[in-house]
């Protein structure tokens, strides 16, 4: 066989695979639409097998320090100080004897994933922060996680304007589990999960807003879904 | 055949047992991908499924394997063709993306359809996994951009990265299948770990195909050994780079 001899037949498998390609290619534009809907038919199975599959309820869990923080719930505690008259202590079982809330809520992840109708118990920050007492110059709300560096800040004006944001205790009719943050994580519908600092042990009432650990790497601020981070 | 392995040396007159169907390049080529595969769907299983990213949690770590394959991958990949035998591999993939009218026959499994080197299914699995691979990358280097400059983020990127593999998995477990279990296919694995398949078993699958010589006098050229090790060492050293960016 000489260099320039080309073998029979049509080069049907080199057009298969510039076809290919560009349908995936193209896939960039539309894959989260498919597989939303392929999620959606999966609500016929079981919710452990849900879980457990891919394609599934459709969550990642990502983290940014292994490995996940334990819960124990004899030790456990929240942290509220900062700006507020009397810092507080709170146990689990302070959190919920608090006022519940209840949402059925969608979940969008920044890298392109998203959950839809999580059902979220937890209590609202309001009812948070009232025993607490937030001073009059106090702008913004800054979570640390027990998963150091972890950090987040919400402003007051953010989570005034957001009906739906709280700190969640309950996902889905069960308490947190440990890959979702137990025990307590907060949930910001209208915004980007890495606003949704998980295993929060801390919230600091301040008047400045810190970038947290997303945004002082590039990440914006106002988080809204669809309205931000190039989206 | 029993005579053949029994004597050490083979007498001139017999008929050669085996015959050359893959040089050392298409074979190197072959391996890297395979390996390749192994430690990135692995490492990427344990980053996606619930299930192993809560029991493993060190996601920094999976990451720095899933990007660190990747990286030598490509740069293994890059390197076998700038210093491997191209003649060959030109061939092979002339071979691999076209397709004859028996190849056309042999896919709607008309009894008589006489298979070159390469039978229509094989093309079929080459077109399919290297257009795979081409997704995996775009889709794979989006990801990783796209978590440094939000302009790159696209919707769908995770999705089809998602889609590509659930496709290249059953399509490999299939391979497998046909490489490693299945009886009349089984033989044609001698000729991706040595090179030679059996005579007998390539007159029956692959009737119109005559082999070429085996490539043991091949050697590359001294400018090519440069090029390839140039490219190994070049890849190489953006992969230590790209690992300790990650773990950073």
């Amino acid at each position: 066989m000489s260099d320039e001899h080309v073998p029979d037949g049509r080069p049907i498998g080199r057009r298969a695979f510039f076809g290919i390609v560009g349908v995936g290619v193209s896939g960039l534009l539309w894959g989260d639409q498919v597989a939303r809907l392929v999620a959606k038919s999966t609500t016929v199975l079981p919710a452990p097998v849900r879980s457990a599959i891919p394609l599934g309820e459709g969550w990642r869990i990502y983290s940014v320090n292994p490995p996940f923080p334990r819960f124990r719930r004899a030790t456990w505690s929240l942290t509220i100080d900062g700006l507020v008259e009397r810092p507080q202590r709170l146990t689990l079982d302070d959190l919920l004897a608090l006022p519940a809330a209840r949402q059925v809520s969608d979940f969008h992840c920044v890298t392109g994933w998203s959950v839809d109708d999580v059902r979220w118990r937890g209590v609202r920050f309001d009812d948070l922060l009232a025993r607490a007492g937030v001073l009059p110059d106090a702008t913004a709300l800054s979570f640390v996680s027990a998963e150091k560096p972890y950090v987040d800040t919400l402003t007051l004006e953010q989570i005034r304007a957001a009906p739906d944001a709280m700190l969640a205790l309950e996902m889905d009719g069960r308490p947190l589990t440990r890959e979702h943050g137990a025990p307590a994580r907060v949930v910001m519908p209208q915004m980007y999960g890495y606003k949704g600092v998980k295993w929060v042990t801390r919230i600091t009432v301040t008047d400045t807003v810190k970038d947290g650990y997303w945004e002082q790497r590039g990440y914006d601020r106002d988080a809204y879904v669809g309205r931000s981070n190039g989206l | 055949m029993t005579a053949t392995r029994t004597s050490v040396v083979p007498t001139a007159s017999e008929p050669p047992a085996t015959v050359p169907r893959f040089g050392s390049t298409e074979r190197a080529v072959h391996w890297v991908h395979a390996a390749a595969f192994f430690s990135l769907s692995a490492s990427g299983l344990a980053l996606y499924l619930p299930v192993l990213a809560s029991a493993i949690g060190d996601r920094p770590l999976l990451k720095a394997v899933h990007l660190g394959t990747a990286g030598l991958w490509l740069t293994a990949l890059l390197a076998l063709t700038v210093g491997g035998d191209h003649r060959r591999l030109r061939a092979t993939r002339q071979e691999l993306e076209r397709l004859t009218d028996d190849d056309l026959a042999w896919l709607r499994r008309r009894p008589g359809a006489r298979s070159g080197r390469f039978n229509a299914g094989q093309k079929v699995h080459a077109v399919l996994q290297s257009a795979l691979a081409a997704l995996f990358v775009v889709t794979g280097v989006l990801l990783y951009l796209g978590e440094r400059d939000t302009a790159l983020r696209f919707p769908g990127t995770i999705p089809v990265h998602d889609a590509c593999m659930f496709v290249a998995l059953a399509l490999v477990a299939g391979h497998l299948h046909l490489a490693l279990v299945h009886a009349p296919t089984r033989p044609a694995l001698a000729g991706m770990t040595g090179g030679r398949v059996d005579a007998a078993f390539a007159r029956e699958h692959h009737a119109a195909w005559t082999p070429e010589a085996d490539d043991a006098a091949w050697r590359p050229s001294p400018g090519a050994r440069l090029a390839g090790a140039l490219v190994l060492l070049a890849g190489s050293a953006a992969t230590v780079v790209l690992i300790l960016d990650t773990l950073r």
